[in-house]
């Protein structure tokens, strides 16, 4: 693959893991334990979706770069693929809407239902805690557009860290049934954290460009801060260490499907409708 | 040939151009004006910068903007997004500030930063009474950039504009 597909596909990364957490965040509209806690969910989506916006229509530029046959190596799903035979060029909504599952990029643990509230805060909290070394390390990019989202999500993932944080101590250190039920959550999605520190080939060639990430260090940041909040939490780190992966390469769990079925209804079905 | 308004009329104007969320404060007094640019073709370039990632405002801002330039001779207005350098409470005005404690908002009160974040917001005061024995009630309020809290020398609930 050349730089273009690495770009590409890491700036997808980035993107894919923002939308696909917020829809799964989206579902807890109306549904939360209590208002503020539904509000914190919403509101955290909201900046979910604001980060992923301009790396989506940075996507789009960059797709609408590509050859044809770069294009057609890259992305297969052929509603995008419409677009262009229809004479036009993508959009930043075309990319987020006209994908498959096969051409999502985000890490399995950010597609898994939400369950119970400690399964979405566990999930929440794992994900905050890579965001928030991550968008900091990012600042540093070589990329324009990569290191002002990181620079302006900084603030806004400073925000959900410690909201996420406050909740696995609360139900960690709660009564017994909210501690089993919190250390259960830790466990059952364990196994999904390991893709977020694992390369793939756009990691490698990211950091090698001077645009990604190390990493390797987010994964020693990342290891402090859950040893720091299970250890406040009284709650046990899992030791088992085989970890699921496919999500960057595009190889999903079957809930990908669904998430898209119900997320892209209204592009597939009206196509370029708008608000 | 045409004449057009110069960029310090067109930053006047912006004055009367509320936030739609919180409507006695202009795009001005928040600090999201970033730029006006008028080229000698007549196109005007308004450059804002998100408050916070995902606001809904911003693109209701962005066409009030727009409509406010319209209305007032310019066929051809750009609105330019810039992330950075990322928003800040610091931009907001001290005549914002004030305004925003008159409409019942305590406004942000220290200088903002990362690291501040991770400490309670120390002494809000009640906008109502002015007391600092306040509590917080939920860091997330009914937009992003605002967290609840009540005071407990009035009871009032109030909403207090985070630093950010």
């Amino acid at each position: 693959m050349n730089q273009n597909a690495h770009q590409l596909n890491y700036t997808l990364q980035l993107a894919d893991n923002l939308l696909i957490h917020a829809q799964r965040l989206g579902e807890w509209c109306g549904h939360g334990p209590i208002l503020e806690q539904d509000i914190a969910l919403t509101n955290t989506c909201l900046d979910h979706i604001g980060a992923a916006r301009p790396l989506y229509e940075y996507a789009a530029e960059q797709v609408n770069k590509l050859t044809v046959l770069e294009r057609q190596m890259l992305l297969s799903s052929p509603a995008l693929e419409q677009v262009f035979s229809n004479g036009k060029t993508a959009s930043e909504d075309d990319i987020a809407y006209l994908r498959d599952a096969w051409d999502f990029k985000n890490v399995l643990l950010l597609e898994q239902p939400n369950d119970d509230w400690a399964f979405t805060m566990a999930k929440c909290f794992f994900i905050d805690a890579f965001h928030f070394p991550f968008y900091k390390a990012l600042q540093a990019s070589n990329d324009k557009v990569l290191a002002a989202v990181a620079e302006k999500s900084l603030k806004e993932v400073t925000y959900h860290l410690k909201w996420s944080s406050e909740w696995v101590i609360r139900l960690g250190d709660g009564t017994d049934e909210s501690h089993e039920k919190m250390q259960t959550a830790i466990n059952e999605r364990w196994a999904y954290t390991g893709e977020l520190f694992q390369e793939s080939e756009a990691d490698i060639a990211a950091l090698a460009g001077g645009y990604g990430v190390d990493l390797s260090l987010i994964r020693a940041a990342w290891n402090e801060n859950i040893a720091k909040v299970f250890a406040a939490a009284k709650l046990t780190i899992p030791t088992n260490d085989w970890m699921q992966k496919g999500g960057k390469d595009g190889m999903h769990t079957e809930h990908l499907g669904y998430i898209l079925a119900e997320m892209q209804y209204m592009q597939r079905a009206y196509p370029g409708m708008e608000w | 040939m045409k004449s057009y308004a110069n960029e310090e009329t067109v930053w006047a104007w912006l004055d009367n151009v509320k936030d739609p969320e919180v409507p006695v404060l202009s795009v001005r007094d928040l600090g999201i004006i970033r730029g006006v640019n008028i080229a000698e073709d007549g196109v005007a370039t308004v450059t804002i910068t998100p408050t916070y990632s995902g606001c809904p405002a911003m693109d209701v801002i962005g066409m009030n903007i727009r409509m406010a330039l319209a209305g007032r001779g310019f066929t051809d207005v750009k609105i330019a997004m810039q992330l950075s350098p990322a928003w800040t409470t610091d931009w907001m005005s001290e005549e914002g500030k004030r305004k925003l404690k008159e409409y019942g908002i305590a406004p942000p009160a220290r200088v903002a930063g990362i690291l501040a974040l991770f400490e309670e917001e120390k002494s809000v005061a009640c906008p109502r009474c002015d007391s600092t024995d306040t509590r917080l009630v939920s860091n997330h309020g009914s937009t992003a950039c605002k967290a609840l809290y009540q005071c407990n020398s009035c009871q009032e609930p109030f909403e207090h504009f985070k630093c950010h």
